[in-house]
């Protein structure tokens, strides 16, 4: 019944660690039941489109399920229930055309809605609307002992829902959730974008922007190259409100795939910040309440297909942490200590949080978050990293799951102080411990089993 | 941490050869986070880098002796049964003295066993155990001496030449499962092992060898050589006719 190939390697997309497991692909819930009474000693994970950074959808010698085949989108006014392994990219498709679209949506497109479930993912709009899960109304999970249950955030079982929510798929094997869309006019957006000269005027802006702009985003020159180390490019955008062909949301043209081998080193501090110049200047062009396709706006890097491979060999690892307001200092800081050993991120992105969610491992949290991709080869790398964990922690924030492939046990202990009351949830839902990962495994996520 | 991450930090190391200098300058360069494995036979230098070690994770010291092939598949077994191994540092090997080889063939025969295989022995066992777990680096110890055989020690030579062809063919077998094996081709290093012998140029210490090995494993490399600067060296000798070769001093 279950097709079962011979092991897969896996990797994340930083693609900085590989591991192999068996792939099955279930094609009923029934199906996903049985793979998980019968799951093998080394556990059972679901793995969406890979776009967690780090380890998170791969599980060393286990099974990894593939559920592209729970692909099913039923609208019922503004509620959807999609099957997990729908993909956002498809699901905007079927959205727009009933002039509705996502709540909330990451820098990409391909990703599936039980992806954004497990990794608890947010938008440009955070600081409006909260995470993808703040919109979710209910889950459909197989968990540990077999059972297939509903989890709803608002009754008995809203303790299960928000362990879910930002669980890292170990609570079990989502097969459907529903959640509420909001309508929109058009495809359009109508976008901001101004210059920002240095960090501080830039965070005024984006502080001043938390109760005008739905959307709101500052890309960061990190690179020092031509400008000061935080100058940046801040949009603000709403949803075109005039009414338009919401139905015909073109996609970029897939016009580029990136070589399938690039050295590494490529991307040395000379060449990130030429780039970053150059992004600076051609790309900040400032206008306001300029059209632009919903899609160019949510997904600009979508266009180029594999675009990580630029990173080479050795891949590349996204950073991304929080800091509470009181602790703004915090993002000059890692910006300033990264450009010190030579480790000038690729592609910035500076983001304003709202307020969180009840989930226990959910990343946000009110402040501001700083997204950075570094390739992997400066010496100093590994351990300037964890001296940021320690000051990111310190400063009362902590590092988001999704994109991590190197913090420490001790990090995610500090920077997530509910995790015992996760594991706790996550154990009553999976008593033999079968939902694992490699994230799981390096940070002893679900404790001592 | 029970698992290597994106920037290269292990988690766990097991040394087979847990006497070896090579061996232990290699788990000390390794710096795994959460624990160490030291697999030998008991002696000094076992216990002195057990204390050493401890210092940067937790070290556990397993009895194994590489000469009783019967004993190998229970000591890895024990090994992979206290938790999955990112590392493991296959540093097992004798010199031995070339004269006594060429008067006494079981001589010979006991150095090709504690170089080639035994440690082919071993390496099996582990790529099981690295299959069934999806993940890990296997380091074999080779030496320059795999490249090409030298009239000085042919007998250590061709054991290190069967072991590193072994090695990279176990590592071609691993494709796609996950695993993979480094080779580290040393060339004179300053040991006990060479103790009182002429170093050769680009003679080495076990610490550089670490080195090579540790940053071998980050970039996933698949030979390496200690120094690096070795590589067109031996690119240059595995090319040159043999009269020209055997009239060089070193050989």
């Amino acid at each position: 019944m279950n097709e079962v190939v011979t092991p897969q390697l896996l990797t994340g997309w930083g693609r900085s660690t590989w591991s192999a497991a068996t792939i099955a692909a279930p094609r009923s819930v029934d199906e996903v039941v049985d793979l998980v009474n019968n799951a093998p000693a080394r556990g059972i994970l679901a793995r969406g489109m890979g776009r967690s950074y780090g380890d998170a959808a791969q599980n060393a010698g286990g099974t990894v399920l593939d559920l592209s085949a729970f692909n099913d989108i039923t609208i019922h006014g503004r509620d959807v229930r999609v099957g997990a392994g729908v993909v956002l990219s498809d699901l905007i498709d079927v959205l727009l055309a009933h002039r509705l679209f996502v709540p909330v949506t990451p820098g990409t497109s391909q990703v599936t809605v039980a992806g954004l479930l497990a990794a608890d993912v947010h938008g440009k709009n955070h600081h409006i609307d909260g995470s993808w899960a703040n919109h979710v109304t209910s889950i459909e999970i197989v968990t540990g002992d077999g059972q297939v249950r509903t989890l709803r955030p608002d009754d008995e079982s809203a303790q299960q829902f928000w362990a879910t929510a930002g669980g890292m798929g170990l609570t079990g094997i989502v097969t459907a959730l529903t959640f509420t869309a909001i309508p929109v006019a058009s495809d359009q957006m109508r976008v901001t974008t101004r210059r920002i000269p240095d960090l501080g005027t830039l965070m005024d802006a984006m502080r001043a922007a938390d109760t005008t702009a739905r959307y709101s985003v500052a890309w960061i020159d990190s690179t020092g190259l031509t400008g000061p180390i935080g100058r940046g490019i801040l949009t603000t955008a709403e949803h075109d409100d005039r009414p338009g062909h919401a139905a015909h949301a073109p996609r970029p043209a897939r016009t580029l795939t990136m070589p399938a081998r690039i050295p590494s080193g490529l991307l040395r501090p000379f060449t990130v910040g030429a780039f970053n110049s150059a992004y600076y200047r051609l790309m900040g062009r400032e206008g306001t309440n300029v059209a632009m396709p919903l899609r160019t706006y949510f997904h600009p890097l979508d266009g180029i297909a594999e675009w990580n491979r630029v990173y080479g060999k050795r891949g590349f690892v996204q950073y991304q942490f929080v800091v509470p307001d009181a602790s703004a200092w915090v993002i000059n800081t890692a910006l300033q200590l990264l450009h010190s050993i030579g480790a000038p991120s690729a592609v910035s992105v500076l983001k304003r949080f709202g307020a969180a969610n009840p989930g226990p491992l959910s990343f946000p949290m009110p402040g501001w978050t700083l997204a950075l991709d570094i390739p992997i080869g400066p010496p100093a790398l590994a351990a300037t990293l964890d001296h940021l964990d320690d000051i990111v922690i310190t400063a009362g924030g902590r590092e988001y799951l999704a994109k991590d492939a190197r913090m420490s046990p001790w990090s995610l202990r500090r920077g997530y102080p509910r995790l015992g009351e996760w594991q706790e949830t996550a154990a009553e839902m999976d008593p033999r411990g079968i939902f694992t990962s490699d994230l799981d495994r390096r940070l002893n996520l679900r404790g001592d089993r | 941490m029970h698992m290597r991450n994106g920037v290269g930090d292990i988690g766990s190391v097991l040394l087979l050869g847990g006497s070896s200098e090579i061996g232990i300058a290699s788990v000390r360069a390794l710096a795994p986070k959460s624990r160490i494995l030291l697999a030998g036979r008991p002696s000094i230098e076992l216990e002195t880098a057990t204390r050493e070690l401890n210092a940067l994770a937790p070290v556990e010291v397993l009895d194994l002796d590489a000469a009783d092939i019967d004993s190998h598949a229970r000591v890895i077994d024990a090994a992979f049964a206290t938790g999955d191994i990112d590392v493991i540092v296959l540093a097992i090997g004798v010199l031995g003295d070339q004269g006594q080889h060429e008067q006494d063939p079981s001589v010979a025969v006991a150095t090709a066993t504690a170089t080639y295989t035994g440690p082919m022995s071993l390496a099996l066992h582990c790529a099981r155990h690295l299959r069934t777990q999806g993940h890990g680096t296997l380091v074999v110890l080779s030496s320059v001496a795999a490249d090409r055989p030298r009239r000085a020690n042919f007998v250590y030579g061709s054991a290190k030449s069967g072991l590193d062809a072994f090695a990279r063919g176990l590592d071609a077998a691993l494709a796609g499962s996950g695993a993979s094996v480094v080779v580290v081709r040393p060339g004179f290093v300053h040991t006990r092992m060479t103790a009182g012998r002429s170093p050769a140029p680009l003679a080495t210490g076990p610490s550089e060898v670490g080195q090579v090995v540790a940053r071998a494993v980050r970039r996933r490399s698949r030979i390496a050589y200690a120094p690096a600067a070795l590589r067109p060296v031996m690119l240059a000798l595995r090319a040159l006719p043999e009269p020209i070769f055997r009239r060089l001093p070193m050989s």
